[in-house]
C-alpha cells in the first residue's frame, strides 16, 4: 500500500486544548500525483501539513508518509520531503544563491552537485541573474519561486506546498502552476497542494479533499466533486416555448420552478427528475429543442456549497 | 552530527555578519568593537593591562553582552519570520539546530575574547616596547580563556532558553536585558554595600592575581554549573 500511496492518514487528530484543529481525518494520496487539500482559512490545512512532516505529534490516529510513520520516523520523512510554507520562511539577509547553498548543505548534497543543482533551479525559474542580491530586495513573486527552488533542491519524493501562489500576480501564478504540473509529470514527484484557490486545484490536481473545521467533508477527483454539485436544473434552448407549454411544464410534479432566459427556458427540478421524459413532453407539445443542457457547477461553486453544508458528500 | 553543526554555525554567522545589510558592514562593526577593547583601552591603560586581573573581568563580561545582543533572535525571531518552520521541516535533527545555534553564539563571543586579548597583547608590546616583552601571567591567560568561554556559554544557553520560551523576539530581548542588568549591577551594588575596610582589602587582593586563585576557581565552577543547567534545560 505504501508503494502506491505516498500518504495514508487514518483517523488523524490534533487538538490544542479544547480546539480540534484536525479532527479524525482519513485520506490517501496516490504516489506521483498532485493532491489538492482544500479548505478555508483556519480549516486545519497547515496543522495537517505539520502533522505529516512530524513537526507536531498527533493527538490521535496515525499516518504514514512515503511509507514512514509520522511519529516514529519523522526525520526520514523530512529527508525525502520538500516544504514550501505559506509564509515562505526565507532568510532575508542571505542572497538567493546563499539561501539555496544553506539548504544544499543541510541536505548534504556534495559540493559540485549542489552548485550544479542550484544553478539549474535558478536558471529554470529565471532567478539566476539576481542570485547574489539579498532576498529582501526581491519581489514577492521571485521570493516564492526561490522558496519553491529550495523545496525542490534535494529532489524530494514528496513536495508539500502551502498556498504556493498566494500573493502572486496572475502571470507569475500561471508560470508557477505550469512548473508544478511539469515537475509532477516529468519527475514523478508527489505534490500535496494545500490551497483555497479552487481554480488552481481544478487545473492541477488529480485528487482533492475538502477540509472544514478539522474534518474532511469531501474527497475525490475534481470532476467527481463537481458532480456532487451538479445543479438540479435543465436548460432548454430552441423555439416554440409558448405560455401554454410553460404552464404545462410548470404543472408537472418534477418541476419546482420555471423561468425564461432569453430564447431558453430554465427548469429547476426535483431530485431524481427524469429529464428525458421532460424533453419528450415539451417536444410533444410543439417545442423545437435545439439544445438541452444540465449545467455543471464549477469546483468553486461546489466548494462553497460544501462549506455551507448544502451538499452531502462522501 | 558534526556536519550538521558546522552547517548551522555557517548559517548563523552569515546572519550575524549580514545584520548591517552586507558582510563588509558586519565586519566593520565587529572590528570597531575589537579596536576599542583590543587596542584603544589597552593603549590607554598601558602595561598594567596585561599585569592586572581587572581586564579579565572585562573579557568575561564582553561575550555576555555580545552574545546577548544576538541570542534573543535565535528562536523567537526565527519563529516570527517563519524561517524556523522552514528549517525544522528539513532533515536536520532538532538537537543539531539547538546545539548549532548555541555553538555559533559561543564561538562568536569567544572568538572576540581570544582575538581581543591577543590584539591587546600586541598593542601594549608595540606601544610600550621599552618595558620589554609583556605577557599575561599563566593564571591570567587561563582566566581570560576560561571565563570568556564560560560566560559566552552561559549567555548563549540561557539566552536560547529564554528565546525558546518567549512569544516574540522583542520579549526575549527584554528578558535578556533584565537578566544582564541583574548580572552586572548586583555585584557592583554588592561591592559598594561592603564596609570601606573590606573594600580596601579586596582592592589589595586584586593587585595580586595569585591570591585570587581560589576565588576564581570557585567562580569558574559556579558559572560552569550554571552553564550545565542552562544547556540541560
Amino acid at each position: 500500500m505504501s508503494e502506491a500511496m505516498a500518504i495514508v492518514c487514518e483517523n488523524l487528530s490534533r487538538h490544542f486544548g479544547p480546539v480540534r484543529a484536525v479532527d479524525g481525518i482519513s485520506f490517501q494520496v496516490p504516489a506521483a500525483t498532485i493532491f489538492g487539500f482544500l479548505g478555508p482559512n483556519g480549516a486545519g490545512k497547515t496543522t495537517t501539513i505539520r502533522l505529516l512532516l512530524g513537526l507536531l505529534e498527533p493527538t490521535g490516529g496515525r499516518a504514514t508518509v512515503l511509507g514512514w510513520d509520522i511519529v516514529a520516523q519523522a526525520e526520514r520523512i523530512r529527508e525525502q520531503a520538500g516544504l514550501l510554507p505559506q509564509n515562505m520562511g526565507l532568510y532575508q539577509r542571505l542572497s538567493g544563491y546563499e539561501s539555496l547553498e544553506l539548504f544544499g548543505r543541510i541536505y548534504r548534497l556534495p559540493r559540485q552537485e549542489r552548485q550544479a543543482r542550484i544553478r539549474q533551479l535558478l536558471m529554470r525559474l529565471g532567478l539566476w541573474e539576481r542570485r547574489d542580491e539579498p532576498i529582501s530586495r526581491w519581489s514577492g513573486g521571485m521570493q516564492r519561486k526561490l522558496a519553491l527552488a529550495r523545496a525542490l533542491l534535494h529532489r524530494p519524493r514528496l513536495l508539500i506546498l502551502d498556498e504556493p501562489t498566494a500573493g502572486l500576480d496572475a502571470v507569475s501564478a500561471v508560470a508557477l502552476r505550469q512548473e508544478l504540473a511539469a515537475m509532477a509529470r516529468n519527475e514523478g514527484v508527489t505534490v500535496f497542494l494545500s490551497t483555497h484557490n479552487l481554480h488552481e486545484a481544478q487545473e492541477l490536481c488529480q485528487e482533492v479533499a475538502v477540509i472544514k473545521a478539522g474534518k474532511i467533508i469531501a474527497q475525490g477527483s475534481p470532476a467527481q466533486l463537481r458532480e456532487l454539485g451538479r445543479r438540479r436544473e435543465l436548460l432548454l434552448r430552441g423555439r416554440g416555448f409558448t405560455e401554454e407549454l410553460l404552464q404545462a411544464l410548470a404543472g408537472r410534479q418534477e418541476v419546482v420552478a420555471i423561468r425564461r432566459e432569453g430564447d431558453a427556458v430554465a427548469l429547476e427540478l426535483q431530485e431524481g427528475a427524469d429529464t428525458a421524459a421532460l424533453i419528450a413532453f415539451a417536444v410533444a407539445r410543439g417545442a423545437a429543442i435545439e439544445e438541452a443542457q444540465r449545467p455543471q457547477a464549477s469546483l468553486e461553486e461546489v466548494f462553497i456549497e460544501l462549506l455551507q453544508g448544502e451538499t452531502n458528500a462522501h | 552530527m558534526l556536519t550538521d553543526l558546522t552547517t548551522m554555525i555557517w548559517k548563523e554567522w552569515k546572519e550575524y555578519f549580514l545584520q548591517r545589510g552586507n558582510m563588509r558592514g558586519g565586519l566593520v562593526g565587529y572590528l570597531v568593537v575589537l579596536g576599542v577593547f583590543g587596542a584603544y583601552l589597552p593603549y590607554q591603560t598601558g602595561p598594567e593591562w596585561v599585569r592586572s586581573p581587572a581586564p579579565m573581568a572585562l573579557w568575561s563580561w564582553l561575550p555576555l553582552f555580545l552574545v546577548s545582543s544576538l541570542v534573543a533572535d535565535s528562536f523567537a525571531g526565527e519563529r516570527e519570520r517563519g524561517t524556523l518552520e522552514a528549517i525544522l521541516a528539513t532533515r536536520l535533527p532538532d538537537r543539531a539546530i539547538l546545539l548549532g545555534k548555541i555553538l555559533a553564539l559561543v564561538l562568536y563571543g569567544f572568538a572576540f575574547v581570544v582575538l581581543g586579548a591577543l590584539l591587546a597583547l600586541l598593542t601594549v608590546n608595540v606601544a610600550y616596547s621599552s618595558e620589554g616583552l609583556l605577557l599575561y601571567s599563566p593564571l591570567l591567560a587561563l582566566g581570560i580563556v576560561a571565563f570568556g568561554l564560560l560566560f559566552a556559554l552561559l549567555a548563549a544557553s540561557a539566552g536560547v532558553l529564554i528565546s525558546l520560551q518567549a512569544p516574540t523576539a522583542r520579549q526575549a530581548a527584554q528578558t535578556m536585558s533584565i537578566a544582564i542588568m541583574i548580572l552586572l549591577f548586583v555585584p557592583i551594588l554588592g561591592f559598594q554595600a561592603l564596609p570601606a575596610t573590606l573594600q580596601q582589602q579586596l582592592y589589595l587582593v586584586l593587585e595580586e592575581p595569585e591570591r585570587l586563585r581560589p576565588a576564581l576557581l570557585g567562580l569558574a565552577l559556579a558559572i560552569a554549573l550554571a552553564d550545565i543547567l542552562a544547556v540541560a534545560a
